[in-house]
C-alpha cells in the first residue's frame, strides 16, 4: 500500500556514509543485504558502519539501533537494543535507542507492516535483531582480524572490545569503525547461515539492564507528539459533535471566533477516509486562544442516523442478532453441541456482557502536519504507521509515497493509537492556513471520539453428560469488528462454515485449549454497534471479553457440577489432540498461581473467596499461558475489595525480567480496572463520559498487591504486554461467587449486582 | 506581558491573563516536560509547584501566579539528580512516561513537607495522580526510597555542621 519513495529522510540520503541494507521482505524472515551502489572503502572521514538498517555504528563505538515498533511504555525500543547486543557483544552503556520513520525498510519483518500490537514484537522480532547483531559481530571481528593481522577465530568479543588473547591485541568496536576495515556483506542465505548463540550462551538476555529510555522520562526532556514545536507552526482545538459517528455539519458561524486574538480560520472538515465525521477545527496562534476559538465558534450539525441510539439499544440488537439462526459466522465448529445438548444430563446457560471501554492514554490525541514541498511530514506518536500514513495521505488527496511519518514516544498507547483520526484535522487545517499545525485533543474529544472497545453480548451454552464430562459449548460472540473497520483483508480470518471473512479480534481465546469435544464459535457482526461507535483495539482485545465469558462458565459448570474448579480446569487441559502442548503449558501456569497464592490450602474468614482463571490470550498461535488467582472480599452490601491478585504466566524466554514483571502488571491492574472501576456509556449516539469524572481508572488507593511468577522454561519468547489484562476479570468474578454465592455476568461488575445476584 | 519566575529566572511570557500556565509554559517557554492531561484538576498530569506548594498548573491561570516563584520538573534539580529522579530510575518506574512528570512533582512537595511519610500518606497525597499504564506500586517504592535517601542525606550532613 505504502510504497515508499526513496532518498527522502536523512538517513538514505546521506550516501557519503558506508553502510549495508537489510531489505526485509514482506513474505517472512528473508533478509537480504544489498550494498549501495557506487560506494567504495576509501571515504576519507571515519563514517558510521552500519551492519543492518536496524542499527549503525559511529566512530566513537555508539550503537544506535532504530526499532521500528511504537514505543508506548512496554521499552520495545529499549528491548531491540538488548536483543541486538546480546549478539553483537556490545557493552549496554554504549547503546543508544532511536525511533523508526515509515521507511518501509523499517517494517517488521515477520508482518511486513509497521504495526505495533498484538503482544507481537518480542516474538517477531527476536530472530531478526538477533541475526542482525550477530552479523554485526562477524563484520566487526573479520575487521579487527585483518587490522591485527590475526585469525578472526582467535578473536573474543565483549563489552564492546575485540580481543585477541594470544597476543593481548586488542581493538574496540570503535576503532574498527574509524579504521574503515568493518565492509563485511551477508547475502541472505549467509545471514540464515549465521549460528546464533544458545540460551546457555546468552549474557544480556535474561538480564534486567536500565531500560535506555527512562532518565528522559524523569527529567521531562523525552518527546512526545504533543511536544512537537516547528517554527511558524499554528494550533488547532477541536470541536467535535454531539454523537459519536454520523453527523455532518450544516453550518458554522465563526463571528465570535474572529473576536478572539490569534484566530486563523476554522476548517470543517472534508474526510474522505470516513474516520470522522462532523468535526472542525479551530485554527489560532497558540493552543489557549484556538481553544477559546473553538469555544466561540456557532456548529449546527445533522446528527445522522445514530442520534437516537444508546448503550441498551446496541444491547438489544445483539440479542435479537444472537437468536436468528443464520447470524453471522464459525470461528470455531467442532463435532455438533446442539446434538450433543440432546442427550446431556445437564445444561448450562448464561449471558455475559461488557460495557463500552475508553482507552484514555494519558497522552491526548494529537499530531502534527507540515508540507515541505512535495512532502507531508506528519509528527505523531502512533503504533500503524503503514496504514496512519496512508489515511495522511488521503485527507491531504496525495498519494502515500509522499508522506513521511516522524514518531514519538507515546503517552500511552493500549491500541489507541492505531488509528490515525487525529491526523485528518492536522493535516486539512494545515492545507488550509498554509502553515505547519499541531491538533491537541482536549480531553472531552480523546473520550467521546475515542475508538472504543466495543459493547459486547455473549451467550453460552454447555453440556455435561452423565459423568459430569464437558460434551459440548456453543458460544455465540456479538459486538462490533474493530479490525473489519481497517479494511485490510489480510487482517481478517476465513470462517469455517466459508461464509467469508471473519473478525477474529473479536472471538480470539474463544478457540481455547480445553478439551471439549463438540465446539462452536460464532461471531456476529452487531452492524448496529459497529456504524455507532466505531470500535477499536483496547489493550488485549477479543480476549478481555471472551475469556470474561468462557472463564466464567467453566466455573459454573464446576458449580453446577460440584467440583472444584481449578481441578475441573486442569482436567480439561490434557492436551489432547490440537491441544497438545499448549494445555500442558496452561495447565502447569495455573497450578503456579495456585501455588503462589496458596490457592485451596487456608480456610479464608467469612465473605472472603479465592477465584481461579486461565487463558491462551493472545491469540492460540502467538499465546502466553498465563493464570490468575483473586483474593476479594464481599461485604454483605455487595461491595468488593479485591485484596491480592496473583499472576502466573509462562512467556518462554524472558528478554528483561524485571520488564516482564511491569508488564504484567500493569495489565492485571488494567483487567482490574476494566473489571471494576471502567465503564463508558451511549446515549443519544453519544458517549456520555468526558473526563476522569465520569470515565475512573484505577488510581493507587484502588490498587492492590500484584504477585507474579514468571516461568522462563526457554521455549521462544512470547508477549507480556496483554494476556495479564484478560485473566483478571473472570477470576475476580469467580472469587466473588466462591466468598458470597453471587455469580456477576457483567463488566463492569458493581456492588448492586453482586447485592442482587447474592439474594437471588 | 505577564512575567514569571519560573526555575529561578524571570521570564516574560507574550500570552493574556487568563491563559492557563500549563500553555505558556508549554508554549511560550517551550518547556514541555510539563504535560496536558485532562484540563481539568483530574489527572495531575500538570503539576508543577508554586511556592513549594504542586498545584494543577491547568487550573492556574497567569494572573494567579503573578509575583510567585514557579517550579516545573525542567527546574526541580539542576541535573536531573533529584532524590526522587535518582529514585524513578532506581526503581525503573516509568513506562510511557507521560505522567511521570507530574507524579515526581507531585511525590516532591509531599517529600519537602513529610521526610518520613506512611504508606497510607503518600497514597492520600499521591491518589489525584492518574498513571494509566498502572506503575502505581512502582511509584510508591520510589517515594520511600527517595525519603529514606533523603534522610539519610540530612542525618549525614549534620553530623558533619561544626558546632
Amino acid at each position: 500500500m505504502n510504497k515508499h519513495v526513496k532518498k527522502l529522510t536523512p538517513e538514505t540520503t546521506d550516501l557519503s556514509r558506508r553502510s549495508f541494507l537489510v531489505g526485509t521482505a514482506a513474505t517472512g524472515l528473508v533478509l537480504g543485504y544489498a550494498g549501495v551502489p557506487g560506494i567504495e572503502s576509501a571515504a576519507a572521514a571515519p563514517a558510521n558502519f552500519e551492519p543492518s538498517v536496524w542499527y549503525a555504528i559511529s566512530p566513537d563505538g555508539l550503537v544506535t539501533v532504530t526499532c521500528g515498533k511504537a514505543d508506548m511504555g512496554q521499552h520495545i525500543a529499549s528491548t531491540m537494543a538488548q536483543i541486538v547486543c546480546e549478539e553483537l557483544g556490545a557493552k549496554w552503556s554504549d547503546m543508544r535507542v532511536q525511533l523508526a520513520s515509515n521507511d518501509p525498510k523499517f517494517n517488521d519483518p515477520v508482518l511486513g507492516a509497521q504495526i505495533t500490537g498484538g503482544s507481537w514484537s518480542t516474538m517477531m522480532n527476536f530472530e531478526a535483531m538477533s541475526r542482525a547483531g550477530a552479523a554485526g559481530r562477524i563484520a566487526l571481528t573479520e575487521g579487527a582480524a585483518a587490522a591485527m593481522g590475526v585469525p578472526a577465530s582467535e578473536l573474543v568479543v565483549r563489552d564492546s572490545m575485540i580481543v585477541h588473547p594470544k597476543s593481548k591485541k586488542q581493538m574496540s568496536f570503535a576503532d574498527v569503525v574509524k579504521s574503515g576495515k568493518a565492509t563485511k556483506t551477508f547475502s541472505p542465505d549467509e545471514l540464515k547461515a549465521i549460528k546464533l548463540k544458545s540460551p546457555d550462551q546468552y549474557t544480556m538476555i535474561g538480564v534486567s539492564v536500565p531500560q535506555l529510555d527512562i532518565p528522559s522520562k524523569t527529567n521531562g526532556t523525552a518527546k512526545y507528539g504533543i511536544d512537537v514545536m516547528l517554527p511558524g507552526m499554528a494550533y488547532g482545538a477541536l470541536v467535535t459533535p454531539p454523537v459519536r459517528f454520523g453527523a455532518t455539519v450544516k453550518s458554522v458561524d465563526d463571528s465570535a471566533a474572529k473576536k478572539v486574538p490569534g484566530f486563523i480560520k476554522a476548517v470543517t472538515l472534508d474526510d474522505r477516509t470516513a474516520t470522522t465525521s462532523g468535526w472542525v477545527v479551530a485554527v489560532a496562534s497558540t493552543y489557549a486562544n484556538a481553544k477559546k476559538a473553538a469555544q466561540a465558534l456557532k456548529i449546527a450539525y445533522d446528527a445522522g442516523p445514530n442520534a437516537k441510539l444508546s448503550s441498551e439499544s446496541l444491547l438489544d440488537e445483539a440479542k435479537r442478532l444472537q437468536k436468528l439462526d443464520d447470524s453471522g459466522q464459525f470461528f470455531v465448529k467442532d463435532g455438533d453441541p446442539n446434538a450433543a445438548f440432546g442427550s446431556a444430563a445437564k445444561v448450562v446457560e448464561a449471558e455475559y456482557t461488557t460495557s463500552i471501554n475508553i482507552h484514555a492514554p494519558l497522552e491526548p490525541m494529537n499530531a502534527t502536519a507540515e508540507f515541505k514541498g512535495d512532502i507531508l511530514h506528519i509528527y505523531s506518536g502512533n503504533q500503524f504507521a503503514t496504514r496512519s500514513g496512508a489515511i495522511a495521505a488521503g485527507a491531504a488527496g496525495i498519494d502515500p509515497k509522499f508522506v513521511v511519518m516522524h514518531q514519538m514516544w507515546l503517552g500511552g498507547g493500549f491500541g489507541r493509537r492505531l488509528d490515525a483520526d487525529m491526523m485528518i484535522p492536522a493535516v486539512q487545517a494545515a492545507k488550509a492556513v498554509g502553515k505547519p499545525v499541531k491538533v491537541i485533543y482536549s480531553r472531552e474529544n480523546d473520550m467521546t471520539m475515542d475508538f472504543s472497545r466495543p459493547l459486547t453480548y455473549q451467550k453460552v451454552k454447555a453440556g455435561v453428560d452423565g459423568d459430569g464430562k464437558l460434551i459440548a459449548i456453543s458460544h455465540d460472540v456479538v459486538s462490533a469488528w474493530p479490525t473489519a473497520r481497517w479494511g485490510i483483508p489480510d487482517f481478517l480470518t476465513p470462517s469455517v462454515d466459508k461464509k467469508g471473512p471473519l473478525d477474529s479480534f473479536t472471538v480470539n481465546g474463544a478457540d481455547f485449549f480445553y478439551t471439549v469435544p463438540n465446539h462452536y464459535v460464532r461471531a456476529i457482526k452487531n452492524e448496529l454497534a459497529h456504524n455507532a461507535t466505531p470500535s477499536g483495539q483496547l489493550r488485549s482485545v477479543a480476549p478481555g471479553w471472551t475469556f470474561w465469558a468462557v472463564e466464567s462458565m467453566i466455573d459454573e459448570i464446576a458449580a453446577a457440577t460440584g467440583k472444584d474448579p481449578a481441578q475441573f480446569r486442569i482436567s480439561l487441559l490434557d492436551g489432547a489432540g490440537k491441544n497438545d502442548g499448549g494445555a500442558q503449558r496452561l495447565r502447569n501456569t495455573l497450578l503456579a498461581a495456585m501455588g503462589l497464592s496458596g490457592y485451596g490450602t487456608k480456610q479464608l474468614p467469612k465473605g472472603e473467596g479465592m477465584g481461579v482463571a486461565c487463558v491462551s490470550s493472545q491469540e492460540r498461535a502467538t499465546a502466553s499461558w498465563t493464570a490468575c488467582v483473586a483474593h476479594v472480599a464481599v461485604a454483605p452490601s455487595g461491595e468488593v475489595t479485591v485484596k491480592k491478585l496473583t499472576v502466573a504466566t509462562d512467556v518462554g524466554t524472558q528478554v528483561h525480567p524485571d520488564n516482564v514483571r511491569a508488564q504484567v502488571e500493569g495489565a492485571a491492574l488494567w483487567g482490574l480496572s476494566l473489571a471494576m472501576y471502567e465503564k463508558a456509556t451511549l446515549k443519544d449516539g453519544g458517549i456520555e463520559q468526558t473526563n476522569f469524572d465520569g470515565y475512573t481508572p484505577l488510581r493507587m488507593s484502588q490498587t492492590p498487591e500484584v504477585a507474579i511468577a514468571v516461568i522462563a522454561n526457554g521455549e521462544k519468547a512470547t508477549g507480556v504486554g496483554e494476556p495479564a489484562v484478560t485473566v483478571v476479570a473472570p477470576a475476580i468474578g469467580n472469587a466473588i461467587f466462591n466468598a458470597s454465592g453471587a455469580r456477576v455476568r457483567a463488566l463492569p461488575i458493581t456492588a448492586e449486582a453482586v447485592k442482587a445476584s447474592m439474594k437471588a | 506581558m505577564p512575567t514569571l519566575t519560573i526555575n529561578g529566572r524571570s521570564l516574560s511570557v507574550d500570552a493574556a491573563n487568563d491563559t492557563p500556565l500549563l500553555w505558556a509554559i508549554r508554549e511560550q517557554l517551550q518547556m514541555t516536560g510539563t504535560k496536558f492531561g485532562c484540563g481539568a484538576g483530574l489527572c495531575g498530569a500538570c503539576t508543577v509547584h508554586i511556592n513549594g506548594e504542586a498545584v494543577r498548573s491547568c487550573q492556574t491561570m497567569l494572573s494567579d501566579v503573578a509575583g510567585k516563584k514557579i517550579t516545573t520538573i525542567e527546574g526541580l534539580s539542576a541535573k536531573g539528580d533529584h532524590p526522587l529522579q535518582k529514585a524513578w530510575i532506581a526503581e525503573q518506574v516509568p513506562q510511557c512516561g507521560y505522567c511521570q512528570s507530574g507524579q515526581i512533582m507531585q511525590a516532591a512537595s509531599l517529600l519537602a513537607k513529610n521526610p518520613n511519610p506512611t504508606k497510607e500518606e503518600v497514597v492520600a497525597h499521591m491518589d489525584g495522580n492518574l498513571c494509566r499504564c498502572m506503575t502505581y506500586s512502582r511509584i510508591q517504592k520510589a517515594i520511600m526510597r527517595a525519603a529514606s535517601e533523603m534522610r539519610t542525606a540530612s542525618a549525614t550532613s549534620s553530623e558533619r555542621r561544626p558546632t
